[in-house]
């Protein structure tokens, strides 16, 4: 109803006690002129947390709790919608993200088999990140790639007609070599 | 901007295209077949065989046949090749000028799947760059804004709209024109255009496609739709799964503003609009209208009852108007061409055209647009080419996980949304997945009820408890666990879900099981514990 008090916040985390690592974080700037660009408008709250997903990688809750007083809105809120929405990650997730698509299209091509072989090669379970954090394996919705599916996400790059054997290829390049992009 | 400086940039962009254009496919599926590759190459063999002055290389939108991509179209001799490489470049420049055939391989434009198409919503799709404004106004583009606003009031607009017979595209098929004559009739201070673009159905990219091919065009309906309800401001709610779309909906939203045709004043005329984006979080329930919108408020995306429609209490509270992508991508062309044009295409109760993905075991998969009525057997078999390695069609699955999965014997169906209803199944967006033998439709049936589960926002209790417990009943049967009885419950509680969940989601979500239990029952009893009664020979 009545415009949001933002003059009243100076900076938006004052006197909330950031921990040493968080308030030095030079990251943090861009996300409070993020918040101070949509006017600390609760309504920008999906934004921001865009904002601050890409920037952290992840949400922990000591950001949350930063952007819940920036936006001036309870704590529970802000981590209900973060829970809400499948894009928000409150863990961090691994050097390397493989995304098998589990649209119908990738389905019915045999994307679950795919997934079965990455859980079983490289010994991570859908959803989850490898314990020395090298990969994470995500499953996707639909990434709307059906015309060449079963399509699968390497760290960003959208790579097509994805057999187990081409998929074990990829993975078990990061795995061995470190090496940095997918082929 | 007034109309003599529009069409002076269309002009001017005509004269700079005369002469031979290489079109390449940047969509999504071509860009991921590594097309700006071949891009690149395309460009240094035009710059090394001299012909830089003559040859133009562009970058465009969807060319519709994505199990052929990358695709590389070339003007005028209208050639498609497929699967190009970038080796294959020199001697594609070189064919240009007689010095032999391409290498790659030349796809024929006379098949079924390209002759069939009548092209409406996806006119420009891989003939201009998505990435020129120009390329769009050369098109004729942003004519129709300019007669609506100045040569139509209002309410002719609506009513041209109305007479089309357009209906929305997102899936349900409400009469697009009665929803633009109810929002214009409210009165209030403000009032919001929303576009749906949160493609949510898994198999299901026309709407990325569009964006991703033809951004002012769904800018442009929007705008018509504005002025024609009294909106000033406008919202695209887009996936967070379509980087490539949001990228090119920001170049487009700038250009508009740039040249003055989204901001105050347009074409001098005392109309403002202003449009912004909304990048989804990957919630499929956002796809519903009331859920979309708390979405856009900052919010959960949980749906709320309706009545009160958006139309009276929208974004904020204020009246909004809710279209899908393609719905405003089919306002220009029924601006320009006028209501009796549009509504000659079609089927009496279905006017105009419908893009289709098709997907699945389909030789030709990729993008069409069919006129509505168009029967599935001319889609899947003549256009799609059927399933590949010569394998029979089992069933189609359209409309996603609210729709159905519509066995071989129906594939004489003509496609509008009466038909499909009739048959268990729903338009939806414009999903059309063909399974084989391969493919066991309890798998699919549960595949479908795991997606729903999980999406399921939790508000109301049939969708949320039901859909986990027909989940459980179908993972029941595929343990051969179950019993005839278990059936009987499954059937009832789908029922069940469909007539007292809150929203779409729920009322849709038992569809493909109904749907597989009506057609594809022999499937279920199979993996019945004790197979009573017998199984009949289907």
């Amino acid at each position: 109803m009545e415009p949001t008090t933002a003059t009243a916040a100076k900076t938006p985390a004052d006197g909330h006690g950031l921990s040493k690592a968080l308030a030095s974080d030079n990251r943090l700037k861009t996300l409070a002129a993020t918040m101070k660009r949509h006017q600390y408008q609760p309504d920008a709250l999906i934004e921001v947390l865009h904002t601050a997903q890409e920037l952290f990688g992840y949400l922990d809750l000591e950001l949350l709790v930063y952007i819940a007083h920036g936006l001036k809105l309870p704590p529970s809120r802000v981590y209900g919608v973060a829970t809400f929405y499948h894009f928000f990650s409150l863990k961090p997730k691994g050097k390397h993200t493989c995304v098998v698509c589990m649209g119908t299209a990738c389905y019915v091509k045999g994307a679950a088999t795919l997934v079965k072989t990455v859980e079983d090669y490289a010994k991570v379970r859908s959803g989850e990140t490898r314990a020395d954090g090298s990969m994470s394996l995500i499953q996707a919705r639909c990434i709307g790639a059906c015309g060449i599916a079963p399509a699968v996400v390497l760290d960003g790059t959208v790579v097509g007609g994805q057999t187990p054997e081409s998929i074990v290829g990829h993975v078990k390049g990061w795995l061995e070599n470190g090496s940095d992009r997918a082929a | 901007m007034d109309l003599t400086e529009l069409l002076e940039i269309g002009e001017k962009e005509r004269q700079r295209q005369g002469g031979i254009r290489i079109r390449v496919c940047v969509a999504a599926g071509c860009l991921s077949a590594n097309a700006q590759a071949v891009k690149q190459s395309l460009e240094s063999a035009v710059a090394e065989a001299g012909l830089a002055e003559s040859v133009q290389v562009s970058g465009v939108g969807c060319l519709g046949l994505c199990s052929g991509g990358p695709l590389v179209a070339v003007d005028p001799d209208n050639i498609l090749y497929e699967k190009v490489t970038p080796a294959d470049a020199p001697s594609i420049v070189a064919a240009l000028t007689g010095g032999g055939p391409a290498t790659a391989k030349q796809a024929d434009f006379n098949h079924p799947f390209f002759t069939k198409q009548v092209p409406i919503v996806l006119e420009n799709s891989g003939k201009i760059d998505p990435e020129r404004i120009e390329d769009y106004i050369a098109a004729n583009g942003y004519q129709p804004l300019y007669h609506a606003l100045r040569e139509m009031k209002p309410t002719e607009v609506v009513d041209a709209v109305i007479k089309s017979g357009l209906r929305g595209r997102g899936g349900a098929g409400y009469p697009t024109g009665l929803k633009w004559a109810l929002v214009a009739k409210v009165k209030s201070e403000r009032k919001f255009i929303v576009c749906n673009a949160d493609e949510g159905d898994p198999g299901a990219f026309m709407d990325r496609s569009v964006l991703e091919s033809d951004p002012h065009r769904v800018l442009e309906g929007m705008a018509i739709a504005a002025y024609a309800v009294g909106a000033d401001q406008g919202f695209i709610y887009v996936r967070g799964e379509y980087p490539l779309a949001i990228s090119r909906l920001q170049t487009a939203i700038r250009q508009a503003r740039k040249l003055d045709l989204l901001g105050s004043q347009i074409f001098e005329s005392p109309f403002h609009f202003r449009v912004d984006l909304r990048i989804g979080a990957g919630a499929f329930v956002c796809g519903e209208e009331t859920a979309l919108m708390g979405s856009i408020e900052g919010k959960r995306g949980t749906p709320r009852p309706r009545p009160p429609y958006p139309a009276e209490h929208g974004l904020w509270g204020f009246p909004t108007l809710i279209n899908n992508v393609e719905t405003f991508a089919n306002i220009p062309a029924i601006i320009r061409n006028g209501s009796e044009w549009f509504a000659k295409i079609g089927t009496e109760k279905s006017k105009g055209t419908k893009v289709f993905a098709l997907a699945g075991k389909i030789k030709n998969t990729g993008l069409i647009e069919v006129p509505m009525g168009t029967p599935l057997r001319t889609i899947i078999e003549e256009m799609g080419g059927g399933v590949p390695d010569g394998g029979a069609v089992k069933a189609v699955q359209t409309g996603g996980p609210s729709g159905g999965c519509i066995p071989a014997s129906a594939l004489d169906t003509p496609v509008d949304y009466e038909s499909l209803a009739g048959l268990g199944s729903i338009m939806g967006s414009g999903g059309m997945i063909v399974m084989d033998q391969q493919n066991n439709m309890v798998d699919v049936a549960h595949f479908f009820m795991e997606f729903c589960m999980d999406e399921s926002c939790g508000k109301c209790v049939p969708c949320r408890a039901g859909t986990a417990q027909i989940h459980h009943l179908l993972a029941k049967v595929r343990e051969g666990r179950a019993t005839a009885k278990d059936l009987d419950t499954l059937d009832h509680l789908c029922t069940m879900v469909k007539q007292t969940s809150l929203c779409g989601l729920g009322q849709s979500a038992p569809n493909p099981v109904l749907s597989t239990l009506r057609y594809f029952r022999p499937e279920y009893e199979a993996f019945l514990a004790k197979p009573e009664p017998p199984s009949e020979t289907a």
